[in-house]
């Protein structure tokens, strides 16, 4: 297992090598950042004026060695729009999104394991049908109109909930409820078909006929088992909302990572840019490994 | 009110599935006494599990439905009782225990926890079940208990795991015990063990032991009545002996005659020409696990040579090397001359036209999307040189009926044929290249005992026509003693033994060949009853 982990953080490292190296060039590709950051108007003296201090004379190489020795330092640079730290803006963010992320997940996981594992035992039972319809339609439905929809509906028509912010518990209702939808869908439907594969594998017959009653045969024996599949989607929905929930940040004016990205981009904040995306590319990191974890202490057959 | 322990009276069991309503079993009727063993015996599909099914309750409804009948348990009627009365039942009072224990035991938890279980849900509190699991873990064999109680499933052998299973079933002292196919995906010398373990276990405890199998071997080891079962009806009911004596209806006669190690034995060959495949030294090693170690064997053309031996024994790993789907690591395999091992691969595509191979599970081995003139015709198209295009459709055709199937069939695709047709596609898929030696791989193990022997004429009447030479990989002993002229016996990687069919059966020089023969099951239950004494016998020698 240590040796597992070991090669994992050295591959992940390689990787975030690769990111570094793709995200600095990429944002030299798209021209001299001179043009980006200054407005259209400005004289040539204060463009020379800003290659000097940003050091954007330098030769494309150098300009590399001191953006990885800045990285190494875990310098990000000033941002430029909000005078701090690039990398504090991003972690104020982050704490946001990850409680948001986390929240929405946890409520997601619960329910869709319990609704879709009793939707598989009785398969074509009314609770599966509504399970299953209502899961579809969840899973099919776009955010941002969801999003609107409910702000339309439960902010302005029934004033129950606030429609941005974050000041009160009830702030975070909506935001959480329209990130819920889709991954619930998702993951109920996946747990279901799992779930209904195992309840027909042959370890379930012989705790049957053990004797042993329904609630543990669903919960203790089988859900276990189906769970393998399951964690791989958990995480491919967790890693979406690290990512940022973008759309569902900006309409909710929710202060996450998601939205200081966006925001980031339209202003041309290019060192707060640089710094969440290294920032989600770390926790997604983080996140994959405690799957990996997570699948072989579940299955005492993955030994790694 | 009769006095039987566990009764089905007039049971009828349908199963409605999307092609139409299948009745599984109708009106079967049959008893179990304590201290007894009663076996049902069938093929497959014969509904043989079905009523001990109902009696579990394991049959799910939809699809299946009890359309008549009663399940009396000590009088009282099963099929009437609340599903809670019913669990309350199953592992206190009626236990089970099924086929291949490996899926039937759950990987995710230890043995430990899975034998304790069986007591927890019927009310024993969790630290006294989990000594009792030891205690039985200890009585059925499994050594250093104390150890493995909390290993998983994947940590113990086949054997080991249908111990494990007894163990388990056996926790509350039911008063009978179900055992569907209980030894049929292990080996012939652990089948002896755990047969035996279970006539201890009856003896000791008094209790019933169902027996569901489709192995008369098995019937003449265990059973004292047997009820013989075809296309969901029982045909015949008495006691063993009675039964494989004096079969009185024409299944059950038919059913024993396909039994195989009855027929006359193979004498040698002698072809007075040199052997078509020479093998030698041929040894194979994965990382520091010796899998095939200086094996040095001949086929003759026209020869048929069985390969024995119990899984773990290189059998497969010999005909793996030889197809070169492995690297051997050192040996060599000359075939008409040529070493097969050390070929370039230019010179191994065009011999391979010559070695064919069929493999033990045709609904595997067949591309499912593909028709079986397609999957036959594929040959000429990898092998363009051996037919002019024009002619393939003929002689796929012309292949078919040589098998024995109707080459109307030709676009039809596996899935629609019975196990033992498809069996015989995939024998028409090896002759399209016109082979001269087919490697078998346990080619007849999946199928029904009177499907085997027709495989196995087919076979030999293939052998006759074409001169083809067979090396026939098997776990089935009385299979191999009518079928080849030769035998070798492996064990661990090792050849220790081989000869010509009639030395190896009937003077075996090795131990090991020894105690193979003696654990083999004869549906004889005389003969059985030899072979008992004969095995206690070797038990009781110095090994």
């Amino acid at each position: 297992m240590k040796g597992f982990l070991g090669k994992r953080a050295i591959a992940s490292a390689i990787s975030l090598v690769g990111l570094i190296i793709l995200v600095f060039f990429l944002s030299r590709l798209t021209g001299d950042p001179t043009d980006l950051y200054l407005p259209l108007d400005a004289s040539q003296e204060a463009r020379e004026n800003f290659r000097n201090i940003h050091g954007l004379n330098d030769p494309l190489m150098v300009q590399f060695g001191r953006f990885v020795g800045d990285l190494a330092r875990l310098d990000f640079g000033m941002s430029i729009r909000r005078a701090e730290p690039a990398l504090d803006a991003v972690l104020r963010g982050f704490a946001w999104t990850l409680q948001l992320a986390a929240i929405t997940m946890v409520l997601v996981t619960l329910l869709a394991i319990v609704i879709g594992s009793l939707a598989a035992f009785r398969v074509g039972g009314l609770f599966d049908r509504l399970a299953t319809f209502f899961s579809l339609i969840g899973a099919s439905a776009p955010d941002f109109w969801i999003a609107i929809v409910a702000i339309v509906l439960f902010s302005v028509n029934l004033g129950w909930v606030p429609t941005s912010g974050t000041g009160t518990p009830w702030h975070w209702i909506l935001p959480i409820g329209v990130l819920f939808i889709r991954p619930f869908g998702l993951i109920l439907q996946v747990v279901r078909g799992s779930m209904i594969s195992t309840l027909s594998s042959a370890y379930i017959k012989t705790a049957r006929a053990k004797g042993v009653k329904n609630r543990p045969i669903i919960f203790v024996h089988a859900l276990r088992n189906a769970m393998l599949p399951v964690i791989t989607v958990i995480g491919d929905q967790a890693a979406g909302l690290l990512n940022g929930a973008v759309v569902v940040e900006s309409i909710f004016g929710f202060p996450g990572v998601g939205k200081l990205m966006i925001d980031s981009i339209l202003q041309r904040d290019f060192a707060v840019v640089l710094a969440a995306i290294m920032v989600t590319a770390l926790a997604i990191f983080v996140m994959n490994l405690l799957i990996d974890v997570l699948y072989a202490v579940l299955d005492p057959r993955i030994r790694y | 009110m009769t006095g039987h322990l566990l009764e089905v009276r007039n049971l009828t069991v349908d199963f409605h599935t999307a092609r139409g309503t299948v009745h599984a079993v109708r009106d079967v009727s049959w008893h179990l006494d304590r201290g007894e063993c009663l076996a049902i015996l069938g093929e497959s599909g014969s509904g043989k599990s079905v009523s001990a099914s109902a009696v579990m309750d394991l049959i799910d409804c939809p699809p299946g439905q009890i359309v008549s009948g009663r399940i009396l348990f000590e009088g009282q009627d099963l099929l009437t009782l609340s599903p809670d009365a019913r669990r309350e039942i199953n592992g206190r009072r009626i236990a089970m225990i099924f086929q291949d224990p490996m899926s039937h035991l759950n990987p995710v938890y230890s043995v430990g926890f899975q034998i304790a279980e069986i007591m927890t849900a019927h009310g024993v509190a969790r630290a006294e079940a989990r000594a009792r699991a030891l205690e039985l873990m200890r009585r059925v064999g499994i050594p250093a208990p104390e150890s493995r109680i909390d290993a998983y499933p994947h940590q113990f052998s086949g054997g080991q795991r249908q111990r494990l299973m007894i163990a388990m079933a056996l926790a509350l002292k039911p008063d009978i015990l179900i055992a569907d196919e209980p030894t049929t995906a292990l080996d012939v010398t652990v089948q002896a063990q755990i047969l035996a373990l279970l006539e201890e276990l009856q003896q000791e405890t008094g209790m019933g032991l169902l027996l569901i199998t489709h192995d008369l071997g098995v019937v003449a080891e265990v059973a004292d009545r047997v009820v013989v079962m075809n296309s969901g009806e029982i045909v015949e009911t008495g006691s063993a002996a009675e039964v494989y004596r004096t079969p009185r209806h024409p299944y059950t006669a038919k059913l024993i005659a396909a039994v195989p190690g009855t027929g006359e034995m193979a004498a040698p060959l002698d072809t007075g020409i040199g052997p078509i495949l020479d093998v030698q030294g041929l040894t194979k090693v994965f990382g520091d696990f010796t899998a095939l170690q200086d094996a040095s064997l001949t086929v003759l053309p026209g020869e048929t040579v069985a390969i024995v031996g119990e899984s773990g024994s290189g059998k497969s790993t010999l005909a793996k090397t030889l197809l070169r789907l492995e690297d051997a690591t050192a040996g060599a395999a000359f075939y008409a001359g040529r070493d097969l091992i050390a070929m370039p691969p230019k010179e191994l595509f065009a011999l391979r036209r010559e070695i064919q191979m069929v493999f033990q599970d045709p609904t595997q081995s067949l591309n499912p999307r593909m028709s079986v003139g397609q999957i036959i015709a594929e040959a000429f198209v990898i092998h363009p040189g051996i037919l002019p295009k024009d002619r393939r459709a003929a002689r796929v055709q012309d292949l078919l009926r040589q098998v024995g199937l109707d080459p109307e069939h030709i676009h039809r695709y596996p899935h629609q044929f019975s196990g033992g047709q498809r069996q015989r596609i995939a024998i028409a898929r090896a002759l399209a290249l016109e082979p001269k030696l087919i490697i078998c791989d346990e080619a007849v193990s999946a199928l029904d005992v009177s499907i085997q022997a027709q495989v196995i004429d087919l076979l030999n009447r293939l052998q006759d026509e074409l001169g083809l030479s067979y090396l026939f990989i098997a776990h089935d002993l009385p299979l191999v003693r009518d079928f080849a002229h030769r035998v070798v016996v492996m064990q661990g990687g090792r050849i220790v033994e081989q000869g010509p069919v009639r030395q190896i059966f009937e003077a075996p020089r090795e131990a090991y060949t020894r105690a193979l023969l003696a654990a083999s099951l004869d549906p004889d239950p005389d003969v059985q009853a030899e072979r008992r004494r004969a095995r206690a016998q070797l038990a009781e020698a110095p090994a």
